[in-house]
């Protein structure tokens, strides 16, 4: 408890302890829970030409009756078709390649953000977050102008010579890699700008004074201490892209298999909402589950330093 | 069909609206259409006529409608779904209400051979008012096809896409396949010379063992994105749908850029399809609903909308007021010959649905 509660009568800390954790449990509750159950209870039913087109969970037959109807077929389908394992890998190796690509791109920038003079850096910060500005959408649509055979890349290669014949890098795997390393890398940015200027300078001068070379000091001194935003970064990065749905379906080619993608066919085109929201279950148990196994060791580690 | 996502064109209308609702007491009827599929003054006339003020939204796919449907109290009075399979399915879904035949003066200028297969899935034609109609055929840049493939090379034909030989010669200058299973699998079959509507098994296979063979030659499966490729000269070969490409066609001929832009109805066969309007079953304003579709039943009225926008309309009272480029176009408003050709998609149990749309997700990702 912090000093200020320390003179209040022991009820009143314990009410505003209760608000203090029952706030934030009640909006995930309401915003997390809630629709999380409505989505599994979808995804156990079979689907029907009806409104909504789903069978519903329970039914009261005659005399007090309660009829429960579990449906687990959607899950088998995903897991005995491989069109399904395969999106999933994809989509996983998209934005394994994707976090990568961010890091690598994201960290000089961050960093060097961090280390300019006072007044830059609010003009340096503007400028990553200037383009929220405009829609999401739009920014993805102007990539087509600019990687398409008569784009704006492409007529400035050939003005200068390096290619003579348009690349046609739209509507394939690069053009997804390009859109999305755009689109996350202020979400790589802003989380490792926030820790690189929390790191206390004091430290590089000493491991200077101990006769450190600055590259030497950089990765036994910035890059350990910045792990946090590191992973912060990351998971910002890869958890959206995993089920990333307009990127690969503007930029991306026939072959872009990706979950996002899927999920969309079979909601829209298939009507098919329980099987729908079953590989939105999945897809979230494949992405909280590591999170929380690489959370709990990494506490564990944490307890077994201290 | 599907439309481009052109979003000025559809706002303007819109803000214009916006405007003339100041008065608050006024009947609203909420439309729910494709995306330029009405002429500019389309709904500015119907408020003068009637006082009713219309409130327009837009989707550009068949998908969309269908789920906002589904998930209920939509809001809308009035929508325009593709007749099959969509407009079908609802009817058996229970999803619109029939309509009151007596306020809608002029159903009997609409076409009676229309009408007689749109009753094969609307008995009767309760609920199913035909609003335009159209092809599934091929957008070509003929300049560039015949640049690949020789100045006598045939263009009226599947071949285009579906023969290896000439896929792998047009790859260069651009093939797009629409994102539909139906279309597709139903294009390859008709170049195969089977039953387009088939879902036997061995057609099935065959038409996939088409279609992954020149999988590496597409471009891309899309079903508006080949609008604005074909005007831009991006693409020469696109399967799509007849008013789509006749936009680009006019987006060609304004840009100027020396592209010009023909839609052929392949001589194997190709797709008719019939866009029609309903009345959802909980529309909050029906009232306003029939004294539209009574307004879209004017001949003066519709013929606008086809010079607008490319497509045919059922109404023959109105064939004579639209303009003679288009009404005289033998792709457009196909002679009786070439009519026969052209097949209806059949209605497809839900089952039947997902199989096609799973084996095609296969067969776009070339697994």
């Amino acid at each position: 408890m912090s000093q200020s509660t320390r003179h209040h009568p022991k009820g009143r800390r314990r009410l505003s302890r209760l608000v203090n954790i029952g706030v934030p449990y009640f909006w995930l509750g309401l915003f997390f829970l809630l629709p999380f159950m409505i989505v599994l209870q979808i995804s156990v039913a079979e689907t029907a030409l009806a409104q909504p087109p789903y069978t519903a969970l329970w039914e009261w037959v005659a005399d007090g009756l309660l009829q429960i109807q579990i449906n687990l077929q959607n899950f088998m389908l995903i897991w005995e078709d491989d069109i399904y394992l395969a999106a999933f890998l994809n989509s996983l190796w998209v934005a394994l390649i994707c976090t990568l690509l961010c890091l690598l791109l994201g960290y000089p920038m961050a960093y060097a953000i961090a280390t300019a003079a006072q007044r830059r850096r609010m003009l340096l910060l503007m400028l990553i977050v200037l383009p929220f500005w405009t829609s999401f959408l739009i920014r993805v649509y102007a990539w087509i102008g600019i990687l398409n055979s008569n784009g704006l890349l492409n007529s400035f290669l050939l003005w200068l010579g390096i290619i003579d014949a348009p690349l046609q890098i739209l509507h394939t795997q690069t053009a997804v890699y390009i859109g999305v390393v755009y689109s996350y890398l202020p979400f790589m940015i802003l989380p490792l700008y926030a820790n690189l200027t929390r790191l206390d300078p004091a430290l590089l001068e000493a491991a200077s004074d101990l006769g450190c070379r600055p590259l030497r000091a950089f990765f036994k001194v910035t890059l350990p201490l910045s792990k946090p935003g590191i992973i912060a970064g990351s998971m910002l990065v890869f958890i959206p892209v995993v089920g990333e749905f307009v990127i690969p379906d503007l930029l991306g080619g026939p072959s872009s298999l990706m979950v996002g993608k899927l999920l969309w066919t079979e909601f829209f085109s298939n009507q098919d909402w329980p099987l729908a929201s079953a590989l939105a279950i999945v897809l979230l148990a494949v992405l909280v589950v590591p999170f929380v196994l690489m959370q709990r060791l990494q506490q564990n580690m944490d307890e077994a330093a201290s | 069909m599907t439309k481009p996502f052109s979003a000025l064109r559809f706002l303007a209308p819109l803000l214009m609206l916006g405007i003339a609702s100041a008065s608050a007491a006024e009947q609203q009827v909420h439309i729910y259409n494709w995306s330029d599929y009405f002429a500019e003054d389309t709904l500015p006339n119907f408020q003068e006529r009637t006082g009713i003020r219309p409130v327009l939204d837009v989707y550009d796919s068949n998908e969309v409608l269908e789920a906002k449907l589904l998930a209920g109290s939509s809001g809308y009075d009035l929508i325009f779904p593709t007749a099959r399979p969509f407009a079908a399915r609802h009817i058996k879904a229970g999803l619109y209400q029939p309509l009151d035949k007596s306020k809608l003066p002029g159903l009997d200028k609409l076409d009676p051979e229309i009408m007689a297969s749109l009753a094969s899935s609307d008995p009767g034609n309760q609920y199913l008012v035909p609003y335009m109609w159209g092809t599934s055929g091929l957008g070509l840049n003929v300049d560039k096809v015949k640049a690949a493939l020789g100045d006598d090379t045939k263009i009226d034909t599947w071949g285009l896409i579906f023969d290896p030989e000439k896929a792998a010669k047009l790859e260069g200058c651009g093939i797009s396949l629409l994102d539909d299973p139906t279309e597709v699998f139903s294009a390859a079959l008709a170049y195969l010379g089977k039953d387009p509507n088939s879902l036997a098994k061995a057609d099935l296979d065959a038409a996939s063992a088409l279609i992954a063979g020149i999988h590496s030659h597409i471009r891309y499966f899309h079903s508006s994105q080949y609008i604005t490729d074909l005007a831009n000269g991006d693409i020469c070969v696109a399967q799509g749908y007849s008013g789509d490409v006749l936009q680009a066609q006019e987006r060609a001929k304004e840009a100027n850029k020396g592209v010009a832009v023909t839609y052929r109805i392949p001589r194997e066969g190709a797709a008719l399809w019939t866009d029609v309007i309903a009345i959802p079953k909980d529309a909050p304003n029906p009232e306003a609903a029939h004294a539209f579709i009574a307004y879209l039943l004017d001949p003066r009225v519709i013929a606008d909308v086809s010079d607008y926008v490319f497509y045919a309309n059922p109404n023959t009272a109105a064939t004579p007021m639209i303009d003679a480029a288009l009404r005289n176009d033998p792709e457009i408003y196909p002679p009786p010959e070439l009519r026969a050709k052209l097949f209806v998609p059949s209605e497809r149990s839900d089952r039947e649905i997902r199989t096609l749309n799973r084996l095609w997700t296969r067969l776009k990702a070339n697994r």
